[in-house]
């Protein structure tokens, strides 16, 4: 398969692209909500909209109503996202949560699924129980109880996590905390009791809890997949989530890096355009090469995880890591070359800078990753 | 797509029958390739053999026309043998400038006649060209070139210096850039091909760091160049200079489209447990951030081809994969040397195969120098694609 977009895809990214520069804008969108203080993080109204264009239920089958579309698709959806900055919780709940989802029984997605695909519900993930991403590690226990379970334990980092009507948690059912087995992920809808949430915004503006359970009662049917068995869907669904914020970093990258060039067109100094500088344009043009290397890695990951390749998982925390390092990047030389004025909250680059920051940390730092694809490779 | 297939099982089969296993080991270095040229030996019949093999079946140039030489594959079918090749390890069965550099010039620039006379007898490994662009004053700023071709009657008669020219002390034939006209810098250049046994060339060798000395300077003094012998056309030469050197920065860039999806930091990990002792962790940190890299690089090389045959890619592209490719196998060479310890500091040992750790770090600090340096593709690409002003 070529490693660019065919036509359809091509289509489909001239669509995403118009539609998110005019709807999702960081005008419309993120200052918008966040000089409201939104509580949310992100605006319904726009959400609304994203169903109606079909983009919720992209990665759901079309048996389950959705359009059975692949990760190179979400990709293009994610990208432009990325680039406008633009606060939504396509990457939670159509990418994460569906693809979770899609490993359930029919009971689960057909509970599930018509909500997520009509935009009426938006769900989000609840995995790591730290500062940093472990999810070797899973604590929090889910105990037997009558024909359901109790959950107890505490979850960091869950993105929407008090306004998400549902929540898929990683809990254990049996064995130890560092324990490959014993993994079962749960549907836990909002309303459950014994859950309380810490709201906290993020550097980005984006919202995000601590959650912590304190024996959540679950029914026998809130279990996605197997009981026990859940480590694979569970690693399927963060390699679809590394995948999604890889995507979605290449848009931050890009989108910072055509700002600070076009800066670098404008702005005069010393008579002339700072552009002219050499010192200047040998760091645009690094940039722009490594922009290219990880939206190349990207688009390579995601085509194998489409064909559901072995190499899937290894290009994905390829893709993550290079993506972080790439964005990460962009995003210093986008603020070191606007000078003073990058350091305004007036101007968008600083606004890349923290959406990159939470990004960056989202499902595995570049750290993370590389010393995933060593162990991956047997090193 | 079925079709395809039937040539990819053919393919396998007919590697499998005619490259013999001796050929199916990575390059060491230079000692293990085969240039061609007019006094070319072969180092083993195992080389002879695969080579002629290849030379039958117009592999040496698969891509390349029937007519002239090659096997006329189509791009896509030229993909898979690269696949075919690359999965049993397959060395080049001919290296050649004649195949890098020159081969695409003549073919987009070429008369009819030079394409059947020269391309084939490139594609037979008959004749070895070196390539005489650089000369002591006109490295990086190539178009303030000096060597002078004056007009005398049926052919030009050439003074002047080339250096950096490499192997121009074993080729047959050198491309060359020569200036025939000096009132304008880029269109007073024409592209001469000559023999090196021409009257009045003499070559003196240069030594590198890496203790080789695979290249030299090159001085023409009153060297009579037939008229017939340029290419594209007179005083236009710039543009096949440029166009030539397009082709040159992506093969020293080492996209070859492969579909390379495989760490090598778990070659040079087992390679420091085996001979420096346990792999120490910031090293290993190093080799996984290094392995992050260099797949994302792969994919970007074959993204690159793969746009080529569309028209997608943009034409100053190979700067970005000359920039990027080279400046990472520098530091992969870096790595190497890192993870061999002490060992790799041998120089003249039996163990490493005559100092072949130390000798190919040394020499790839020349990527990013011979080609065009990193330097000269960071202002190609600052002003041809991200379009920044200046000169
Ligand atoms: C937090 C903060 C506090 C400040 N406090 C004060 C203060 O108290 N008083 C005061 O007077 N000023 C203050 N400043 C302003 C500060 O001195 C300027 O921001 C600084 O001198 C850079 O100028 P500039 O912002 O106009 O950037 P520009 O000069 O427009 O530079 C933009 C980019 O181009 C680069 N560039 C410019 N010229 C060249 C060149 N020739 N070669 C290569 N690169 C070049 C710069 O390095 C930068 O990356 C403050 C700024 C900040 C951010
Ligand atoms: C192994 C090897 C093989 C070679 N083979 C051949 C061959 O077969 N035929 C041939 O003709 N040539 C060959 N060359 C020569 C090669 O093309 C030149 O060395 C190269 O173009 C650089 O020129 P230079 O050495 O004169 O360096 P210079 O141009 O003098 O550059 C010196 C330094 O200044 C920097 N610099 C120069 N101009 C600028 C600028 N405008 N902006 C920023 N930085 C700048 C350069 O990047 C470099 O770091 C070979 C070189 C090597 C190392």
């Amino acid at each position: 398969m070529p490693l660019y977009h065919d036509d359809d895809q091509a289509m489909l990214a001239d669509t995403a692209r118009q539609f998110m520069a005019e709807e999702g804008s960081i005008a419309k969108q993120l200052r918008h909500w966040r000089d409201r203080d939104c509580k949310d993080g992100f605006g319904h109204g726009l959400w609304e909209q994203f169903a109606e264009m079909g983009f919720t239920g992209m990665l759901v089958g079309e048996d389950d109503g959705g359009l059975g579309m692949g990760h190179v698709e979400a990709g293009i959806v994610l990208e432009e996202i990325g680039r406008n900055l633009t606060p939504s919780p396509f990457l939670s709940s159509s990418v994460l949560a569906a693809t979770a989802l899609a490993g359930g029984d029919k009971a689960a997605r057909e509970k599930w699924l018509p909500g997520l695909i009509s935009g009426e519900h938006v769900y989000t993930v609840a995995i790591d129980e730290g500062a940093k991403h472990r999810p070797q590690r899973i604590a929090a226990r889910a105990e037997k109880s009558g024909n359901g379970f109790k959950l107890s334990g505490k979850k960091d980092f869950v993105i929407h996590g008090a306004s998400a009507d549902m929540m898929i948690v990683a809990a254990r059912t049996s064995g130890d905390d560092d324990d490959e087995d014993g993994i079962t992920l749960f549907a836990v809808p909002k309303d459950a009791a014994n859950m309380s949430h810490d709201s906290v915004r993020l550097v980005d503006s984006s919202m995000a809890t601590h959650t912590i359970f304190d024996g959540v009662e679950l029914d026998g049917d809130a279990v996605i997949g197997d009981v026990d068995g859940g480590r694979a869907l569970l690693d399927r669904m963060l390699d679809a989530g590394r995948l999604g914020a890889a995507a979605e970093g290449v848009g931050v990258a890009g989108g910072a890096m055509d700002m600070t060039v076009d800066y670098l067109k404008q702005r005069k100094q010393f008579g002339k355009v700072i552009g002219e500088f050499q010192a200047l344009q040998h760091r645009a043009a690094h940039l722009y090469s490594e922009v290219e290397i990880a939206r190349a890695a990207v688009i390579k990951a995601q085509q194998l995880m489409d064909a559901g390749s072995e190499k899937a998982s290894l290009m994905a925390s390829v893709a993550k890591a290079k993506v972080s390092k790439t964005a990460g990047l962009a995003v210093r030389e986008g603020v070191q070359m606007h000078g003073g004025i990058g350091m305004t909250d007036e101007y968008d680059i600083g606004l890349y800078m923290k959406r990159d920051r939470a990004l960056a940390e989202f499902l595995g730092d570049a750290n993370y990753h590389a010393d995933r694809v060593a162990s991956l490779s047997g090193y | 797509m079925a079709d395809l297939e039937t040539f990819r099982s053919e393919t396998r089969d007919w590697l499998e029958a005619n490259c013999p296993p001796e050929m199916r080991a990575p390059v060491r270095d230079e000692r293990d390739v085969y240039w061609g040229g007019r006094n070319a030996s072969f180092k083993n019949d195992a080389q002879k053999a695969w080579f002629e093999a290849c030379r039958d079946k117009g592999y040496t140039v698969p891509a390349w026309p029937k007519e002239y030489g090659g096997a006329g594959l189509s791009p896509a079918e030229a993909k898979v043998l690269r696949e075919e090749m690359g999965a049993i390890g397959a060395r080049p069965p001919l290296s050649s400038f004649g195949i890098w550099m020159l081969g695409p010039a003549l073919l987009k620039f070429g008369t009819e006649e030079q394409k059947v006379h020269y391309l084939g007898q490139i594609a037979r490994g008959e004749i070895r060209w070196c390539q005489g662009y650089s000369e002591p004053g006109s490295g990086s700023d190539l178009v303030s070139l000096q060597t002078f071709g004056e007009d005398a009657g049926d052919h030009w008669v050439v003074n002047g210096q080339k250096v950096w020219t490499s192997y121009a002390d074993q080729a047959d034939w050198i491309f060359c850039l020569v200036r025939t006209d000096k009132s304008d810098k880029y269109q007073g250049i024409t592209f001469m091909l000559f023999d090196m046994e021409s009257d009045g060339i003499s070559t003196k060798p240069i030594l590198l760091i890496s203790g080789n000395s695979p290249f030299c300077e090159t001085f023409f003094d009153d060297v009579k160049v037939p008229k017939g012998q340029f290419v594209g056309e007179v005083n236009r030469g710039w543009d096949v200079a440029k166009y030539l050197l397009g082709h040159e920065r992506e093969m020293i860039s080492g996209a070859d489209g492969g579909d390379r999806t495989s760490a090598i930091g778990a070659a040079m990990a087992r390679h420091s447990n085996e001979h420096a002792g346990e792999l120490d962790p910031l090293l290993r940190a190093e080799l996984a951030m290094f392995d992050v890299d260099a797949l994302a690089y792969a994919c970007m090389g074959e993204k690159f081809l793969d746009e080529i045959k569309v028209g997608k890619a943009h034409p100053a592209q190979p700067n970005t994969m000359k920039y990027a490719g080279t400046e990472l196998n520098k530091r992969r060479h870096e790595l190497m040397m890192a993870t061999g310890g002490s060992r790799s500091l041998e120089w003249d040992s039996k163990d490493t195969d005559g100092g072949t750790p130390a000798r190919s770090w040394l020499r790839t600090k020349a990527n990013s120098i011979e080609g065009g340096t990193s330097e000269i593709m960071l202002n190609v690409i600052s002003k041809r694609i991200l379009e920044l002003p200046g000169a």
